[in-house]
């Protein structure tokens, strides 16, 4: 009920935000900007969410190399969501577990359970653009969308496999990202995104990430199973498979915590 | 002992599920390590120059009740080719988990880690060292245990009731990196009338505030620590641990910022013999990224300070450790780690390099080096000072 009032509460505010700019022509940052905002309204309210996560690394030589990952989050109101995130492969890792509090402004809270020590360490967040578990995939390309992460720059409509696409420049606004912008291309219907090109920060294509097989869950949500990450630089790609997605599952706060954590397994 | 054991098997059994809805999991890993020391060893019956070692830690996991209980069985073996007392095997862990809404109880053998720094573990204190495994201090016994934890708006509050308490293990006469007297461990006495048996209590408080991961504790007991006392016994003198009671107090605080974490413990140690405050902080910066790459480079600093200064039957209480961490962040997870530690009292050093890799989907090969350097007798470390040695281990996971 409140989450709908929220919503309801977004479109009238999003009303009034477009009303006077049909007069005066909304300009691309504008659009782009909207087009953010309605994504991120469009997804609201997915309350939990549990699922798991298969990576398959490959390098130049086709090489493979296996991550299995379980991954619990919950929808933070007005901020970025928590997650918790257990390794099972490779099993040199097994029981390695992660707790993100992330913010849509400023650092994320993170900390990492070492089960060899039982040791639970608080660990810098500032480390955006490193890979995680020696994947393709950056921390901040797993982490939560938030509009705030961005300013946009709305380019073109464009045929893509969602129907028609709204393509966005997105630029990331923490300095520490690895990226000077993306290029996202999201489908007019449902918001969902099928393609985004990410250039570094000398402005060079870097990676260019695809979705796949998307499955709508509770009536609204859409989620991709599979995602492809290509690393043109370098000539390696991860694809990333989802499988057991859960919503709704009646997670809170105290499913995220130390103790929580040092139990993940 | 034993009987306590049972009690605790009885209690376990209990608690086990009745019905079939249980998960069970089996994992673990061997490990192979082999020792080169570099220098001819400083006391009689340590006359070798490498020595190899094995072991395995099997991980016995059982679920039920949908998660809610849940049983963990970790027993440890290793076998080495020079140090009977080296040879020797423990229950890591035989602990059973129930978890309320904002509470989990967890009883049975377990460890428990508390602390922030990196070079010593000051404020961590429930669990024995178990000390033939390495020289650092950082491997444990299983410690019996009923633990309540109580999660709070304003932070996690544990409870401990620990039963029973677990000698230190010590080097036996062929082992090398020990004292020059050996530490005969038939021979332990204690304070307590109630010996080993003494039932411990500890209370730690926990939270994050923010930037800043602060936790602090009191724990009534025997200490972990023994006193060392020369004894006869079959007309050869050796060292005898002697257990005190104690009451400590700890504290300690990471604050998380930008790149930067900064690192302080610090305990106040009250036993029949000495009351004193020791301290180990420092900062830890990470460089991400080093010259557009993936690789991180963290750089440590780190000072330990005791109180009784040079009287200190500890390592460290005036040492300065500087260290450096390079983290590849690739498919192979290869890092390295180098630290050096200065004794400000002594003028004695010790510098350690550990580098390590996966290879393929199971396997980890490490490289240590560990050298020390010492010139006064009255330094700890002057035992050790011929017993630098380079160490491979290849560990293998299932």
């Amino acid at each position: 009920m409140t989450v709908l009032k929220k919503s309801l509460n977004s479109l009238v505010v999003l009303g009034l935000m477009t009303a006077p700019l049909i007069a005066s022509a909304e300009t691309a940052e504008e659009k782009g900007t909207r087009i953010a905002i309605e994504a991120k309204a469009s997804d609201k309210g997915w309350q939990d969410m549990q699922t798991s996560m298969n990576m398959i690394l490959r390098n130049k030589e086709g090489q493979e190399s296996i991550r299995d990952i379980r991954l619990k989050s919950l929808e933070i109101e007005n901020d970025g969501d928590k997650s918790l995130s257990v390794f099972d492969k490779p099993k040199d890792v097994k029981g390695t577990a992660f707790l993100s509090f992330s913010h849509a402004v400023g650092a994320d809270d993170q900390w990492l359970y070492l089960p060899k020590l039982k040791r639970v360490k608080r660990i810098a967040s500032r480390n955006k653009s490193g890979p995680f578990m020696g994947s393709e995939f950056s921390y901040e390309d797993l982490s939560s969308f938030e509009v705030e992460k961005y300013t946009y720059k709305f380019l073109r409509d464009e045929p893509c496999e969602g129907g028609t696409c709204y393509v966005v420049e997105q630029y990331p606004v923490d300095k520490n990202s690895g990226y000077t912008r993306r290029v996202a291309w999201l489908d007019q219907a449902e918001y969902r995104p099928w393609k985004i090109e990410f250039f570094d920060r000398k402005n060079t294509p870097l990676k260019t990430l695809t979705y796949h097989e998307y499955n709508e869950y509770e009536g609204k949500h859409w989620r991709p199973n599979l995602m492809k990450m290509v690393n043109h630089q370098s000539g390696k790609s991860t694809d990333l498979t989802y499988s057991d997605y859960q919503f709704k599952t009646g997670l809170d706060d105290n499913d995220f915590n130390k103790n929580t954590l040092k139990r993940a397994r | 002992m034993s009987r306590k054991k049972l009690l605790l098997a009885a209690g376990l059994s209990l608690a086990l599920p009745a019905q079939a809805e249980t998960l069970y999991e089996l994992s673990g890993k061997v490990t192979a390590e082999a020792r080169y020391f570099t220098q001819d060893a400083q006391f009689p019956q340590q006359d070798y120059s490498s020595n190899l070692s094995f072991t395995v830690e099997p991980e016995f996991y059982w679920e039920w009740n949908e998660g809610i209980d849940s049983l963990t069985f970790t027993p440890y073996l290793r076998v080495d080719e020079n140090d009977n007392e080296r040879t020797h095997g423990d229950i890591r862990e035989l602990s059973w988990i129930h978890i309320g809404e904002d509470w989990e109880l967890r009883a049975g053998l377990r460890k428990v880690f508390w602390g922030v720094t990196e070079f010593q573990h000051l404020v961590d204190v429930i669990n024995q060292t178990d000390s033939v495994e390495d020289f650092d201090g950082e491997d444990k016994l299983g410690q019996q245990m009923i633990n309540l934890s109580l999660v709070r708006d304003w932070g996690i509050v544990d409870l401990y009731l620990l039963p029973g308490f677990r000698e230190r293990t010590t080097i036996g006469k062929n082992g090398r990196l020990r004292s020059g007297l050996v530490v005969n461990n038939d021979l332990a006495s204690y304070e307590s009338s109630a010996g080993e048996n003494h039932i411990d209590t500890a209370l730690r408080w926990s939270h994050t505030l923010g930037d800043f991961d602060l936790g602090a504790y009191w724990f009534h007991g025997t200490n972990r620590d023994p006193k060392l006392l020369l004894k006869n016994s079959n007309g050869t003198t050796y060292l005898a641990p002697y257990y005190e009671q104690m009451d400590q107090i700890g504290f300690d605080l990471q604050a998380t910022i930008d790149s930067w974490l900064w690192k302080l413990e610090t305990i106040n140690r009250d036993t029949q013999s000495e009351n004193y405050w020791a301290a180990q902080g420092g900062v830890e910066y990470t460089f991400y990224g080093i010259r557009n790459s993936s690789a991180d480079v963290g750089v440590l600093l780190e000072y330990g300070w005791d109180e009784r200064g040079e009287n200190a039957d500890a390592a460290i209480q005036n040492d300065l450790f500087i260290g450096a961490r390079l983290t590849l962040n690739d498919v192979d997870s290869t890092e390295m780690l180098a630290g050096m530690s200065h004794d400000l009292d002594y003028d004695s050093e010790s510098f350690i390099i550990e580098a390590s890799r996966r290879y393929g989907n199971n396997w980890k090969l490490s490289l240590d080096g560990r050298f020390f350097s010492s010139d006064n007798p009255a330094d700890l470390s002057y035992n050790i000072k011929q017993d630098d040695h380079l160490q491979i281990t290849v560990e293998r996971y299932f």
